[in-house]
């Protein structure tokens, strides 16, 4: 990797430069830890899954890596159009502007991620409004697209999320997030709490949309057939540090750190 | 106790010095909404606290008052709220538009075009206008400061969605100057265009909320709307029943128990001026003199 430091501006050689780059970032809790050291690069159109553990700090490092939790230490690089612009010290308002157009965050839960009192449509449609749509017509006809494109039918449009089911909600906070085409996908556990058939569902939707948009994705998630389907990279995490990294299939099959053994050996094989 | 114990206009000079420091600092930041200090009144909070205590840093004793409520001069807050200053400020009092050099309103702007040296200061009930779709005031402010305001548009969309138009017909959001996203007090939606360039100065008092914003003179107002759904005013599709105006703002009156009705203008003043032109409206008999 070549320099980090935003103030040497463009690097006009994109292709040598990955989407996110995160160095030594670290969040502590009081005694607590949070997350500790981390540094990985993500390349664009790479799916990069984090495991591990409650409480061994995913979501903390999730939660720094999106701009929501402020780091103690480290950087977080950020290819912006051949820029490398660190979001942990840039300015509040480019940071939030960003997360609005360049980066996307899935909840886990989607009360969290949703406006539960909106439409649907008027939730597909915020982050279009947000950056500056402002004819009802095209706002609502983009919607509709979504709609069908995350399999909720065309006519539920100005239904509110809390007539939706579990799936449903899930799948309008993906529509949501990414009808603006972000680049980059934050998800924390993006199938927890559905079952299986619909965790199954959504997640041949998620890699349908993963490969058609080109999406960069860090996800988070304490389940590994989750990973498995869907991520090309693989981060282990305990205690706040990253123990163990590489290719999916490699850590699940070949696992070398003692933890990784034992969490790959709980699964259940049915 | 008699009201000669009490200072000029009620509050004590160094409240009234505060408030006009934040008057100034809203007129100075046209839509931004100033945080102050706001003193218990003698009335309930929704009886236009914030408006008197604007009004009370305002006034001078060579000032002419009107107060009117949703238009009407002789209405409960109106009177109440005049007889207040009449006594704790000893100033003079009209109902006339023209003559009043400080106007205090709630929920409307008169009719009659205000000039040059008036003040026109309006009771905002909830100065936020996107409290109701963020209720986190964190997050309002930090959504002024960094100018996000798609989802003021959101709530116009639910609208359109449900209602196929733009129901909202009065605090109807308002842009100010190209930056800040401003409630416009419970007004309808028929008067958003007066607040655009208007030659007198607008004061918003928000007592429970204790907020005061400011419109200077011949600020730029814009209504938000959508490119295919273009912001409209909205009035009742008649003309005052008794001075036969065509273009105020209209209340409807129920005169019976048999489906009778009748519409008058909501402007008191501006309707009895009209009247004593010699206009008449539907109801007015022939040669009944106003």
């Amino acid at each position: 990797m070549t320099a980090h430091d935003p103030h040497i501006g463009a690097m006009t050689a994109a292709i040598d430069m990955p989407l996110l780059s995160v160095g030594g970032l670290t969040k502590t809790y009081g005694s607590g830890r949070g997350c500790a050291n981390v540094s990985f690069d993500l390349w664009p159109g790479e799916v990069l899954g984090i495991v591990g553990e409650s409480g061994s700090g995913k979501s903390t490092l999730l939660g720094c890596l999106a701009g929501h939790i402020r780091p103690d230490a480290g950087r977080v690089v950020y290819d912006l159009d051949g820029h490398a612009r660190d979001t942990v010290s840039m300015a509040e308002p480019d940071r939030r502007r960003l997360s609005r157009t360049e980066w996307t965050f899935v909840h886990q839960n989607p009360r969290d991620g949703l406006r539960m009192g909106v439409s649907a449509g008027g939730n597909v449609g915020e982050r279009l409004m947000a950056v500056g749509a402002r004819n009802y017509g095209a706002i609502r006809e983009t919607a509709t697209d979504w709609l069908e494109r995350v399999e909720i039918a065309a006519d539920r449009i100005d239904d509110r999320p809390r007539a939706f089911s579990g799936g449903m909600q899930q799948r309008l906070q993906i529509a949501r997030n990414l009808v603006t085409g972000p680049r980059l996908v934050f998800m924390d556990e993006p199938t927890g709490g559905l079952d299986v058939s619909v965790q199954a569902r959504l997640l041949d939707l998620l890699r349908g949309l993963v490969r058609d948009m080109g999406l960069s994705v860090i996800i988070v998630t304490h389940d590994l057939a989750v990973v498995r389907l869907l991520a090309d990279r693989l981060m282990v995490m305990k205690d706040g540090r990253v123990i163990e990294e590489g290719l999916t299939d490699q850590v699940l099959d070949d696992p070398q750190a003692a933890y990784t053994q034992l969490l790959v050996s709980s699964v259940l094989q049915v | 106790m008699t009201e000669h114990a009490y200072n000029f206009a009620y509050l004590d000079e160094a409240t009234k010095q505060m408030i006009r420091r934040a008057i100034l600092k809203g007129l100075a930041i046209p839509g931004y909404q100033v945080p102050f200090a706001s003193r218990e009144m003698p009335m309930p909070y929704g009886w236009g606290t914030g408006g008197v205590q604007v009004t009370a840093a305002c006034l001078t004793p060579s000032d002419t008052l009107k107060v009117i409520d949703q238009g009407a001069d002789d209405a409960t807050n109106a009177v109440s709220i005049r007889k207040f200053f009449e006594r704790t400020a000893r100033v003079a009092t009209t109902t006339a538009t023209a003559e009043a050099s400080v106007i205090q309103t709630r929920h409307r702007i008169p009719e009659e075009r205000l000039s040059e040296g008036q003040i026109l200061v309006y009771q905002v009930p909830i100065p936020e206008p996107l409290r109701f779709l963020e209720p986190r005031e964190s997050e309002t402010r930090r959504m002024h400061a960094l100018e996000e305001y798609g989802l003021m548009h959101v709530k116009l969309y639910e609208d359109i969605a449900r209602h196929g138009e733009i129901a909202t017909s009065y605090a109807y959001p308002v842009k100010v100057e190209e930056r800040y996203v401003m409630d416009p007090s419970p007004i309808p939606k028929f008067d958003n265009p007066k607040l655009s360039g208007m030659a007198a100065i607008q004061l918003f008092g928000a007592g429970r909320e204790q907020r005061i914003y400011a419109l200077p003179p011949y600020t730029e107002v814009v209504s938000l709307d959508f490119e295919d759904h273009p912001f409209e005013p909205m009035k009742a599709d008649h003309d005052c029943d008794l001075c036969g105006a065509g273009e105020s703002y209209l209340d409807e009156l129920i005169t019976d128990d048999a489906g009778g009705r009748m519409f008058v203008c909501s402007d008191t003043d501006f309707c009895a001026a009209r009247r004593a032109g010699g206009h008449r409206g539907r109801l007015v008999p022939e040669g009944d003199a106003a």
